[in-house]
């Protein structure tokens, strides 16, 4: 049985109405939408439930503020999970940076050689993740787990405690407001943004993003299509992995200190901000501004169990229920469009 | 016997006994072993005791990883688990009561049931992929244990439960007999029943074996829920270990330490034959080499890099790229692994 | 791969050629582990002509486009495309050279649109950025020269796989292809369909392409080629010009003569079954919508019947339905003339019905297991895991099995994937007939294996079959079907187009039924 079973399909266009044809060009976008509606929601009854006091112009900037780290790496890894990857390295290999930055600059090197090294750290760990699952066959999840291993136990042969930054240059990131009235932005807000606007034009606008989706897709017909599937599959890899670098510098100036034991489990939170935000994990479909919303969604559920004085434990299960509600939809969604072929 | 390096068992074995020589010559108590009131103590009975957990783990998880799935919510059902035996405890007005105890355990390997459950759920019924099924209850299941404790370290004093962990049934540590309890338990009901070869028929070859008639959602669903049982048992164990329920360390990486010793022990991560004996060498193979690692002076924080290096090792020795090279160099039979039934797709 | 052919190649000289060939392939050989796929094949393709490469399954016409794709590499031989010799090593290396593939299953990403489906790897660029403007206009500019007239923006996995086949040869198009390869292109298109994409491709064959096309539909290769290359067993029977090779020559060409020893075998065909009482399995209008046109069947016990037809025809699909493989979305199943539920394997098994499939690796044996825990796994999937089978008892039932079937080597704990093909057939036999079946379904169990095993398989049917059980038995050798079966149902573009009766006929007049029997069409 190698024949497709299909149904002979009539091949006369509809003259469709403005909504199927947006629905028809669009539907990778829905649950993209349906994280923006969460977001929407979540913002509008924390306002109404804590009276106004929510949606403030100090609250939301510092969303953006404290979760620019955990944007960032939402980045690296929606390209990984666009080519129906998984990267479980990703928290670690920001400690692991963190560390080895805050250890050079307390060694006295200078922060124009700690800060690439520290990026060149993350691509690194991801060169190996890449080359192991694309030349050695070794599935995503087990190379990124020695990715993981390696990176965490590196961070703790850098230092076993942690290191305070007095380096100007890193605080800067974080201390410096640019204010506009009572909205604030600051360094780390900008890179993670820019991190956010410079993947959307590489995944959009130019051939490697689209082989990314492709390979997602359908990895065999993006072979047989004659994309070069084999050097994509390791950039996307090397790209999360300097996120990861990244991270760690963001994530150093925020706390002012490289930390060995930062980003436990971190890639998990990673993991489910760009699910939460639409992107499948099965690959192929999804979008860096839907990770972008579900940082914004992870953020947002933070700050509301904080002002709601809640048990932190809560965080945790709701974003366990609401990945879950995630992959129900998404695997009903697979489910329907496989029938309709 | 020319043939015994090509035993499934011969790896990993070599690599247990060259770090036990290892550790032998560097330091020679590490196989005294003292007797103190009739009980043994001593290096390599630390090894046997502390590897209980870690034991159930991946017991649960090789039947798991042998019908192609894989649990990465065990640290998690262990971190639950411990907790509800603690808070049941706790609760109780008589900690240091057997009965209560027994209750305690009885009620958390329930609950930790209940969730491998929930994950077969999710596998076997609604075909979710297992990465991302049991990614949903390593996330939410922290939470859960958070919850349970009230976000607290929950600590108790009762000797019974304190046994679990750290007392002497006769000579041996009462945890290594659960351990052996699991292993031949397991052993067994997938060996003396038809279950483990179902098992590995569904793993192997899921479509033959639906052809074949297997009722594959049950046996997959079962290997979810046996997970978890042991998950709790080990979470059961922890918390004895520490006299109390820490639901942020409880079972953390664990799920990464026991896949690894699946792997160790031969079991192939896409599924089909497993090994229990294998598993039990992969086990004490990672306790061996952490008690080594911390014996060298390497602080214990450090030691993923060395378990980072033994799995790019194993990996890549496994890998169907280094096989054919070492395959082409040997002139050995051409394997059918899973890249090789392209091949087999050029006659259609 | 069996050498039973009795007519030894007949390598044609090319014809003159009055145009300089653009694809000339010379005595390629490809050898996979235990398997001889390729056996010093010769193939021309000259511009402007339509080429179909013909035969059966395994006759190594997926390997010969793979070699000339670059998927896969000779072991010797020759390829000159264009007048210089090349090695391909990808498919981007095929496709620089002008050499297109569109495949039967198709190789496009569903989750993007139609229009980078098409562009993907080509789209303009201004800037360092897509233009997508631009990619969206020359998508459509490539979609209308095939008079396909959707919205390139539109997602792929909204279009049918009709018109996802068309959007693949339009992607083929921007390339600008010297050489398209057509793999079973209009497996999945309907008439109307495959009318269309016969005049683009009459169109590409006017504007000089060279089309190399495959399809199982006799009637679409008489339509539009040129020219046909006959495979058999991975070896040339020949190439002949369209008007030289009428169908019956071609069938037999495709199919050959299989060797001598195996009539020793006595005709079992000319048994008569008793048909008067209830049949044991009657199917009435069972089909599945793009797969098979609803159909009929009837089998008594101690029946054999025969299912004959090309690849493709539909005898697969049809014995998938009926034993609750794939689902029927029509008709209804009766067993002993109780109607049953059959949708899924379990129910068969449940009704005394084993179905051996024609995918003996994929579907069949479990190949990491041993022969005996193979042979005994139907058994125990009955029984539920709970109750394991008795060691004496496994080994008295595998032992009789291995003994009666003649597996070799009759070692119960040999790991199945190490034996031949011929030997798993007879593991896979024992597996079914160890569940005592009332009804067995072979499919293909001949495919691939050598000729004792091949005989050991048909006479144990035959031998089965006098003792009550009814058998379904399909094959591509069209002399072992009239061997065995007395009543031959015959498949034709996935329909049954009729019944006869293995006594009333041979195997010229079995070939002439199958190539022209109700041909409305025929060109």
């Amino acid at each position: 049985m190698s024949t497709t079973t299909t149904t002979p399909a009539v091949r006369v266009e509809r003259a469709s109405s403005p909504v199927e044809s947006f629905l028809a060009r669009h539907a990778a976008m829905i649950p993209s939408f349906a994280a923006v509606v969460i977001l929407v929601l979540l913002l509008a009854g924390a306002e109404a439930f804590l009276r106004g006091d929510f949606i403030t112009a100090r609250n939301m900037s510092a969303l953006l503020l404290d979760n620019a780290y955990l944007l960032i790496l939402a980045v690296g890894m929606t390209f990984v999970i666009l080519t129906a990857g998984i990267d479980l390295s990703v928290g670690s290999v920001m400690a692991f940076t963190g560390i080895l930055g805050a250890q050079l600059l307390v060694s006295g090197i200078p922060v124009w050689i700690a800060v690439p090294a520290m990026l060149a750290g993350g691509a690194a760990i991801g060169l190996l993740i890449g080359v192991l699952v694309q030349y050695f066959n070794v599935q995503p999840f087990i190379a990124s787990l020695a990715g993981l291993f390696l990176a965490r136990g590196l961070a703790f042969v850098v230092s076993l405690s942690s290191i305070r930054v007095e380096e100007p240059g890193v605080l800067w990131l974080q201390q410096t407001r640019f204010r506009l009235g009572d909205w604030y932005l600051t360094p780390t807000g900008i890179i993670a943004l820019l991190t956010v606007a410079v993947a959307v034009f590489v995944l959009h606008l130019t051939r490697f993003g689209r082989t990314i989706y492709a390979i997602g897709g359908n990895e065999q017909s993006a072979r047989l299509m004659g994309l070069n599937v084999a050097r994509t599959k390791v950039a996307a890899y090397v790209i999360s992995g300097f996120c990861g670098g990244l991270a760690g510098l963001a994530l150093t100036a925020y706390s002012g200190a490289g930390y060995p034991r930062n980003g436990i489990g971190t890639e998990l939170d990673a993991i489910a901000a760009v699910v939460i935000g639409g992107t499948l994990l099965t690959g192929g479909r999804g979008y860096v501004l839907g990770s972008l919303i579900g940082v914004l969604v992870f953020g947002t559920i933070k700050t509301i169990i904080s002002f709601m004085g809640a048990e932190q434990a809560w965080m945790q299960i709701i974003v366990g229920a609401l990945l879950l509600l995630f992959i129900v939809v998404q695997r009903v969604i697979v489910a329907r469009s496989e029938r309709r072929r | 016997m020319t043939q015994i390096w090509k035993h499934r068992l011969f790896w990993p074995l070599a690599a247990l006994i060259t770090l036990i020589v290892v550790n032998s010559v560097a330091r020679p108590r590490f196989l005294t072993i003292t007797v103190r009131d009739g009980q043994l103590y001593g290096a390599l009975i630390d090894i046997l005791r502390n590897s209980a957990p870690l034991m159930l783990v991946a017991l649960g998880m090789t039947i798991v990883i042998a019908t192609r799935g894989i649990d990465l919510s065990v640290g998690a059902i262990m971190a639950v688990s411990g907790a509800v035996a603690l808070t049941v405890i706790d609760g109780s007005n008589d900690p240091g009561n057997l009965g209560t105890v027994l209750v305690a355990v009885v009620v958390a390997v329930l609950v930790a049931l209940v969730l491998g459950a929930w994950n077969g759920f999710l596998v076997a019924v609604l075909g979710i992929q297992p990465i991302i099924a049991t990614l949903v209850l390593m996330l939410a299941g922290r939470g859960v244990a958070l919850l349970i404790t009230g976000g607290f370290i929950t600590t108790v004093n009762s000797a019974p439960f304190s046994y679990i962990a750290s007392g002497y049934l006769t000579v041996l540590p009462f945890a290594f007999f659960i351990s052996v309890a699991a292993i031949a338990a397991l052993a067994l009901v997938e060996r003396r029943t038809a279950l483990g070869v179902l098992t590995e028929a569904v793993g192997i070859n899921p479509e033959a074996s639906r052809l074949a008639g297997v009722r594959s959602r049950g046996i997959v669903w079962g290997a979810y829920i046996l997970s978890g049982v042991l998950a709790g048992v080990a979470g059961v164990i922890y918390a004895s270990n520490i006299k109390a329920a820490d639901a942020n360390a409880a079972g953390l990486f664990i799920e990464l330490y026991a896949i690894l010793a699946v792997v160790l022990g031969g079991t192939s991560l896409a599924g089909g034959k497993f090994s229990i004996a294998g598993t039990v060498v992969g086990v004490l193979i990672i306790q061996t080499l952490g008690s080594t690692i911390l014996f060298l002076g390497v602080p214990s924080a450090q030691s993923p890099v060395f378990f980072a290096v033994v799995v790019v090792v194993v990996v890549v020795v496994q890998s169907p790229r280094v096989r054919r090279a070492l395959g082409s160099m040997t002139r050995r039979r051409p394997s059918t692994t899973a890249p090789d039934q392209e091949r087999t797709k050029v006659a259609a | 791969m069996t050498a039973d052919t009795d007519v030894p190649p007949i390598v044609d000289v090319p014809l003159t050629p009055d145009v300089p060939p653009i694809v000339e392939m010379r005595g390629i050989t490809i050898r996979f582990p235990g398997v001889l796929a390729l056996d010093h094949v010769d193939f021309v393709l000259r511009p402007g002509e339509v080429h179909s490469l013909m035969g059966e399954n395994g006759a190594g016409k997926s390997t010969l486009i793979k070699a000339l794709t670059g998927v896969y590499q000779v072991d010797s031989g020759s390829i000159t495309v264009a007048g210089s010799p090349r090695t391909f090593t990808s498919t981007a290396d095929a496709q620089a050279a002008g050499i297109s593939t569109v495949y039967q299953e198709v190789n496009l990403c569903t989750n993007l649109t139609v229009g980078e489906n098409v562009m993907l790897g080509h789209e303009p660029r201004r800037g360092g950025a897509i233009d997508w403007r631009a990619t969206h206009a020359e998508a459509a500019r490539h979609l209308q020269s095939l008079r396909l007239s959707i919205d390139p923006r539109s997602l792929l996995s909204t279009h049918s796989i009709a018109v996802q086949q068309l959007v693949a040869i339009s992607r083929a198009m921007v390339t600008e292809a010297k050489v398209l390869i057509l793999d079973e292109p209009t497996s999945s298109l309907d008439r109307d369909e495959v009318d269309q994409l016969f005049a683009v491709i009459r169109e590409l064959r006017a504007a000089g392409v060279a089309i190399l096309f495959v399809s199982h539909f006799l009637d679409q290769v008489y339509e539009i080629s040129d020219r046909i290359t006959v495979l058999r067993n991975g070896s040339l029977v020949g190439e002949h010009p369209i008007a030289e090779l009428p169908r019956d020559a071609l069938v037999t060409k495709m199919i050959g003569r299989a060797l001598d020893d195996l009539d020793a075998l006595s005709r079992t065909a000319h048994r008569t079954v008793d048909r008067s009482g209830e049949p044991l399995l009657r199917a009435e209008g069972v089909g599945k919508r793009g797969v098979l046109e609803p159909a009929d069947l009837e089998i008594y016990p101690g029946e054999v019947v025969g299912l004959a037809g090309l690849l493709g025809s539909g005898r697969t699909e049809l014995v998938r339905l009926l034993c609750g493989a794939d689902r029927a979305d029509a008709g209804q199943v009766a067993v002993h003339g109780t109607p049953v539920k059959m949708t899924s394997p379990r129910h068969a098994i449940d009704h005394r019905i084993a179905f051996s499939s024609e995918d003996r690796r994929g579907e069949g044996v479990v190949a990491d297991l041993t022969v005996a825990e193979n042979i005994v796994l139907g058994i125990q999937a009955r029984r539920g895991w709970a109750r394991p089978i008795r060691k004496s008892e496994q080994d008295a039932i595998v032992a009789e099995y291995v003994e009666a079937l003649g597996v070799r080597p009759a070692n119960p704990d040999a790991v199945v994937g190490n034996l031949s093909g011929g030997n798993q057939q007879k593991v896979l036999l024992a597996r079914w007939l160890a569940t005592s079946p009332e009804l067995i379904i072979l499919d293909e169990p001949t495919r691939g294996i050598d000729v004792g095993a091949k005989a050991d398989i048909q006479r144990k049917v035959a031998e089965l079959s006098a003792q009550g059980l009814a058998v379904i038995f399909i094959s591509s050798e069209l002399e072992e079907v009239l061997r065995l079966a007395q009543r031959i149902a015959v498949l034709r573009d996935r329909r049954k187009i009729g019944e006869v009766d293995s006594s009333e006929t041979d195997l010229d007049g079995l070939i002439d039924y199958l190539a022209n029997e109700g041909k409305g069409s025929a060109a």
